[in-house]
């Protein structure tokens, strides 16, 4: 049990800073080329700007991805040793292939600043983003394996599951369309992330042309990148639920609280009562929208909790087959709504700015909160996949209780499951601070010949 | 060769590139208090590793994860078993990460200050506890017939696992000094090179007394002589730094660790983690790794990728190749 919650809490942790990781590699990228190719100073100041905010969260991102790595094998050794030929190569090839390629290039970027001639410099951007998204899509791959496992035997010789075929594993269906969606959440992320802070510097800089400018510029941009993705994101996520009703039609079935077997099925929209299925005390429903949802048809038949739960009796053994379906219900409606409800504010400032007008004062707060609600979505988004899928830790081969370490002591767990999450609690305050502080500073001055170690450089007259 | 020695050995390719290159920027990282006398001397210092420390670590991810995909029972044992090891490492790493990248976020020296403390404790926990780590995987633990660790931290802190530690502690803070020396000027260059000498010899002895020790307790010819030619290449080291020939004396620190670990996994081969309750709990390369198959496609990987990053790697330090000097405008202000 503690061995989940510290994986539950150290990936989503982790989790927060990877989408933005992502996108703003891409969106820096985006605004240097710009420069680039025009030489304005404005797209310069923002490469410089987005670029501090992007390498202060990829930081956290960086050292919380080394957990990562390691506590397959800390927390969950019977895990790996069940899965290892197969989970491994996905792992140690993201290894290889992208975490050498960010990181070095980012080196590159960080401190090439005028050392680097300037098409060069551009260059190592580009190939830092394209590490990153490397690392999404062997990541992903590894995590649809767990919820789709494919290319695969049961070898009853050595008891685990041993690879047969590592294309199979590359192109499984799940990681196909999981990767676009969450490509395409991370894109939604950032939009979010640069429409909200570029608004609020738009409005606190309404009186500096110099710095409003390039900052409507980003804001639009921001927004724009938030409703095209977020499009994308629910395109991509209701082909993900069709696949998801085929594959895991448990987690469909938990994900809408359907007991009961419909044809056609409703989609519940928010229910207040409980979620044992007994009783609704108030409840919106659509009829046939779930039926659609899950099946591509308004008639299709979507099996309920309860016959399922005999169908894996029936195929697994005894046993308690159904997740955890409050959550599992409030997850996928909290993820949906944190989304949908960015994509309007997304709206509403395109709407705002048009024909060049400026939003009243109010709108800062809407764009002090909008950054927020992707990263709030995304993380229950994860949390809505992976407690859906219990109580499996490989869909239909390894149950969750199976995967931990034997040996592990209780307290020792405890232990560094509360240290990681007083550590991980302590960094979010240092890192929401740094994020304020170079926020409030606002634009930097256009330098494109210095690196960002000399970013921030101490006040003069400190006597030394 | 057998596919699973093949990976065996690629597995210490990864160690070395590990030890070689996050030695350095672990040394330089201890050193911060030692050697830098103010905030613009350790900056200086810092921007030295500034560019390649994270493609360093990436080094040991990459081993970690090469150890998931062929030998997972290994992988299951190691990092379940030296488990609160693993967690001070990793907690070690966070800390210092976050102390290098965030520190040039703010100007005060307050906070430098404390960043400044982040890296030093950060780069000494983990360059002390990969020894202890690696001189207990040498030395044998207890491991059952489930392959299963017996044991807690205190089992991994016995005499010769901190001899180990203290041995890469050492090891490292010596490749700080001649890497600081190669990359710095004036002051701090001074103040390394005049360090590198007593400390070297210390690090010397303590090195090959690990050495002689753990090839006592598992060993061949074979890895023995390969810890004298280790022995040696830190002699010549230590001698070409006296005739100011930095390079050669960064490559000479840089080619010791490099075979001290040869030496370490030649005395393994075949074993990967000997048990000490009995050797037919032991795991070994064949008994810990993963099918033909996967590693086969593993191999393919390999061999086309880890060229090109040694290709870039290299590439990195080549831009980077001009000393770092202590900003003057600081220091007038």
């Amino acid at each position: 049990m503690l061995a989940r919650w510290q994986f539950g809490i150290t990936t989503v942790y982790h989790f927060l800073f990877v989408p933005l990781t992502i996108g703003l590699a891409f969106s820096v990228a985006g605004f240097q080329t710009a420069w680039y190719r025009t030489g304005k100073e404005g797209y310069l100041r923002l490469t410089r700007f987005f670029g501090e905010l992007f390498l202060i969260n990829f930081a956290l991102g960086l050292v919380t991805g080394i957990v990562q790595e390691f506590q397959f094998g800390m927390n969950w050794s019977s895990y790996s040793r069940f899965v290892g030929d197969i989970f491994g190569a996905p792992l140690a090839v993201e290894g290889l292939l992208a975490f050498f390629l960010e990181s070095t290039f980012l080196g590159l970027w960080i401190f090439g600043w005028g050392r680097l001639s300037r098409g060069l410099h551009l260059a190592t951007i580009w190939i830092a983003a394209i590490g990153t998204m490397l690392s999404a899509y062997f990541i992903l791959a590894a995590n649809s394996w767990m919820q789709h496992p494919v290319g695969y035997v049961y070898n009853p010789v050595t008891g685990r599951a041993e690879l047969t075929d590592f294309i199979a594993l590359l192109t499984n269906s799940t990681t196909l369309i999981t990767f676009p969606h969450t490509m395409a959440a991370a894109f939604m992320t950032t939009g979010a992330f640069l429409a909200g802070i570029a608004m609020y510097r738009m409005l606190k800089d309404r009186d500096r042309p110099d710095a409003a400018g390039p900052f409507r510029a980003a804001a639009k941009a921001g927004a724009v990148m938030l409703l095209v993705s977020g499009l994308l994101v629910a395109l991509t996520g209701d082909m993900q639920g069709k696949i998801m009703t085929d594959q895991q039609p448990m987690k469909m079935a938990a994900a809408e609280a359907l007991w009961e077997t419909e044809q056609p099925a409703s989609f519940s929209i928010l229910t207040i009562g409980s979620l044992d299925g007994s009783k609704d005390v108030f409840s919106i429903r659509l009829p046939y929208l779930l039926s659609f949802l899950a099946t591509g048809d308004f008639n299709g038949k979507v099996e309920g909790i309860n016959d399922l739960q005999k169908i894996q009796e029936a195929k697994f053994g005894p046993g308690d087959y159904t997740p955890n379906t409050a959550v599992t219900y409030w997850t996928f409606r909290l993820m949906i709504g944190m989304g949908a409800l960015a994509a309007a504010a997304a709206a509403w400032f395109l709407l705002r700015m048009r024909k060049g007008r400026t939003p009243a004062g109010r709108t800062v707060l809407v764009a002090t909160l909008l950054p927020f609600l992707p990263l709030a979505a995304n993380s229950f988004a994860w949390m809505f996949t992976e407690i859906g899928r219990q109580p499996w830790i490989v869909f239909g081969l390894m149950p969750t209780a199976a995967g931990v370490s034997p040996t592990n002591d209780t307290l020792v767990v405890l232990v560094t499951m509360v240290g990681f999450t007083v550590l991980y609690g302590v960094l979010a305050v240092v890192m929401l601070g740094l994020v304020i502080r170079r926020v409030r500073a606002g634009l930097p001055e256009a330098t494109s010949d210095r690196g960002f170690e000399h970013e921030a450089e101490p006040a003069l007259g400190l006597g030394y | 060769m057998e596919l699973t020695t093949l990976w065996f050995a690629l597995i210490a390719v990864l160690w070395i590139g590990y030890f070689v290159l996050e030695g350095f920027d672990f040394g330089v990282g201890i050193l911060l208090h030692v050697i830098g006398r103010n905030e613009p001397e350790r900056r200086a210092m810092i921007r030295t590793i500034g560019p390649v420390w994270d493609g360093n670590e990436v080094w040991v991810l990459v081993a970690g994860g090469a150890t998931f995909a062929a030998f997972p029972e290994w992988y299951a044992t190691l990092f379940s078993g030296f488990y609160l090891a693993l967690f001070l490492i990793l907690v070690a790493l966070i800390l210092r990460g976050i102390g290098i990248e965030y520190r040039n976020k703010r100007g005060d020296l307050a906070w430098r200050g404390r960043m400044d403390i982040l890296i030093a404790v950060g780069s000494f926990l983990p360059a002390l506890l990969w020894g202890v780590a690696f001189a207990n995987i040498v030395a044998g633990v207890p491991i059952d017939a489930d392959k299963e660790f017996q044991g807690s931290l205190l089992t991994l802190l016995n005499p010769f696992g901190l001899l180990g530690g203290l041995t890469t502690l050492l090891l490292f803070v010596t490749h700080g000094l001649l890497f600081l020396t190669l990359k710095t000027e004036g002051e701090i260059r001074e103040r390394a090179r005049g360090l590198t000498l007593p400390v070297g010899l210390v690090t010397a002895v303590v090195a090959v007394v690990f050495l002689l020790w753990a090839n006592a307790i598992r060993g061949d010819l074979l890895s023995l002589a390969v810890a004298l030619v280790a022995a040696v290449a830190f002699l010549g080291a230590l001698l070409a730094a006296r005739l100011r020939k930095e390079g050669w004396a960064f490559f000479g620190s840089a080619l010791t660790i490099g075979l001290a670990v040869v030496s370490l996994f030649l005395a393994l081969f075949p074993d990967v983690m000997p048990s000490s309750l009995n050797p037919d709990w032991s795991l070994t390369t064949t008994n810990a790794a993963s099918t033909p198959y996967t590693l086969t496609i593993m191999t393919i990987v390999a061999v086309i990728f880890v060229p090109v990053v040694l290709i870039y790697q290299v590439w990195t330090y080549y831009i980077f190749r001009k000393r770092v000097t202590v900003p003057r405008a600081s220091v007038e202000a």
